[in-house]
């Protein structure tokens, strides 16, 4: 069931080394890449199909084809290594057991679009990740893979590492720049059309860990090799982590399309002490909940998920089995999404606070018929009001709560 | 006002720095955690020295250091435990480890014992669902967290001097 694209080296000593991570094919890439022109590498990238890891699940190529050629300002790269979507734990798998392929594919994918200099954004939460990947960057600096000529190339790359400072919302890629320059991590206005996004006006491209990771094979091997796994739409592989109720819980490699029951059931060895399943947050927590009589039918992919009235996100799965109480569920979350609101946008900022009080009161015993409307009031003004996607995930999962577990909801109030 | 200064080996670090972005505002968040580690947290001493550093008032500065949860804007204990309370931590019994540690150290959450060892914070989803539950402990997860790992750290520092 697994294939191992990036994961690949995970299971080797020491892959964290430069040594070892040469010996076992890192920047081996680099001579292919460097005979084919940043156009043709771009090229290649569309072709593959490569969708955006961290949760959009865009388009990678479409992305890079954004940024003006030839430009007159610099252009950079920013690597999104701040996951903190709840139940998504992948990225640390790369950062910790091969942070050399990181490298290699920030090179690749810099020199596609023309950047010579890279930012790694991490979330500071991650202090031995950041230490791993500084030691990494430092070595690839002495080695002469990063520096004023890669590997002796006619081609300048530098490779900053910058922490945060512990904010979901620098995930969201507008804020991790804001946040980049030096400023609060208050997500900016989309503008109208198409455009790359911007670091101190300069045309930049913003990228998870994982989408980065999987350039190197795209350019190595081609990309109908990398197509040869998953779907037409969502093809290629995907670092899939299961936590919660499960007996086996951890970051899976995964060619999409991969039937979610059978990953729970065989890869994660079923539910935890031979409960029953009874739902699964299948992609990070700011995606719909999906009851177990849902997920029978369901593919890891994003169609598949998406047909089934969720989204694939992250590819972070939360599974539950029948002890848990739903509306507990809720309050955690709603716990979560008003400590991290970042507070730039009224409704949110106060419509992620009423809900968390009001499934309070629910919980306390105290809640009515009427507050169930009122939270359902409450997601009406946290949709479409706000700059970011932040407030209308949280009301679009607010509803499917209610919605999917509306008697154990009832069940509380007096 | 007391005076505040980044040590000899920070400030090295900032005039280094100062090539790896376009702008000097860039610096904000590696200043911050510069004075983090050299101080345990971050003044108001500190931060009007910083805004002098990037040229920006000392408001831009608490603007920023008060946003992000990380940063320390009084002091706090020795060990700073952060358990984490998000859902799949919660799902694999945060909860009784919180009851153990408010239990153990007689404080609850966002406070410091008297003698200044421990501070107790919960914090929202550390990225480490699979070895649920998880604390970072300063600079350190511990993962997989159980009752039995707790009283040996606790135990560990209760025996310091």
């Amino acid at each position: 069931m697994q294939v191992k694209i990036v994961s690949k080296n995970f299971d080797i000593p020491l892959s964290h080394t430069l040594d070892v991570a040469r010996a076992n094919g890192r920047y081996q890439t680099l001579e292919t890449l460097f005979s084919k022109s940043p156009d043709a590498i771009i090229s290649e990238v569309e072709k593959s199909g490569l969708r955006g890891k961290g949760g959009g699940g865009a388009l990678t190529g479409e992305k890079w084809r954004l940024i003006p050629s030839p430009s007159d300002k610099p252009t950079y790269l920013v690597v999104n290594a701040d996951e903190s979507e709840p139940g998504t734990f992948k990225d640390r798998q790369i950062l910790e057991f091969d942070p050399h392929l990181l490298i290699e594919g920030i090179i690749c994918s810099s020199y596609a679009i023309g950047a010579h200099h890279a930012y790694i954004y991490m979330r500071g939460e991650y202090v031995f990740w950041a230490k791993r990947v500084q030691e990494a960057i430092d070595e690839a600096y002495e080695a002469g893979i990063l520096g004023t000529h890669v590997l002796g190339h006619d081609y300048a790359l530098h490779v900053t590492l910058h922490r945060g400072g512990g904010a979901y919302i620098c995930g969201e890629k507008t804020a991790l720049l804001e946040s980049l320059e030096g400023k609060r991590g208050h997500p900016r206005l989309k503008p109208k059309g198409k455009e790359p996004e911007w670091f101190f006006g300069c045309p930049t491209v913003v990228n998870n860990v994982e989408t980065i990771s999987s350039v190197p094979f795209i350019v190595r091997e081609g990309f109908e090799a990398y197509r040869a796994y998953g779907t037409p739409e969502s093809p290629g592989t995907m670092l899939f982590g299961i936590s919660g109720h499960v007996e086996k819980p951890g970051v899976y490699e995964l060619p999409y399309g991969t039937p979610m029951t059978k990953v729970i059931d065989e890869l994660c060895g079923g539910i935890l002490n031979g409960g029953k399943l009874k739902a699964v947050i299948p992609g990070g927590s700011s995606v719909h909940i999906l009851r177990a009589d849902e997920i029978e039918n369901i593919t890891l992919d994003y169609e598949s998920v998406k047909a089934h009235g969720s989204s694939l996100g992250t590819g972070g799965m939360i599974v539950m089995d029948e002890s848990v109480s739903i509306p507990h569920v809720m309050k955690n979350l709603f716990e979560f999404y008003h400590h991290e609101s970042c507070g730039q946008c009224t409704p949110c900022r106060e419509g992620t606070g009423w809900v968390d009080a009001i499934l309070g009161k629910i919980l306390d015993g105290k809640g009515t018929k009427k507050d169930l409307e009122t939270i359902l009031d409450v997601c009406d003004m946290l949709n479409g009001k706000t700059i970011c996607v932040f407030a209308p995930s949280v009301a679009f999962i607010a509803q499917s709560y209610l919605k999917k577990f509306k008697e154990e909801f009832e069940a509380l109030l007096k | 006002m007391s005076a505040f200064a980044l040590s000899p080996e920070n400030a090295a670090k900032f005039q280094a720095l100062l090539e790896r972005y376009p702008e000097k505002s860039s610096l904000m968040l590696p200043s911050l955690w510069m004075v983090q580690y050299q101080e345990g947290w971050i003044s108001p001493e500190a931060m009007q020295f910083l805004a002098k550093k990037l040229e920006c008032s000392a408001m831009d500065v608490y603007s920023v250091a008060s946003f992000y949860t990380m940063f320390n804007l009084k002091p706090v204990g020795k060990v700073h435990i952060q358990l984490c309370k998000t859902l799949s931590c919660m799902l694999r019994g945060s909860g009784a480890m919180q009851a153990h540690i408010e239990n153990r150290l007689g404080i609850k959450p966002g406070q410091t014992t008297n003698d200044g060892k421990f501070t107790f914070s919960l914090v929202e989803c550390l990225g480490s669902c699979g070895t649920a539950p998880c604390m970072s402990y300063n600079d350190d997860y511990v993962e997989n967290l159980t009752i039995e790992t707790l009283d040996t750290l606790i135990d560990k520092e209760l025996s310091c001097k």
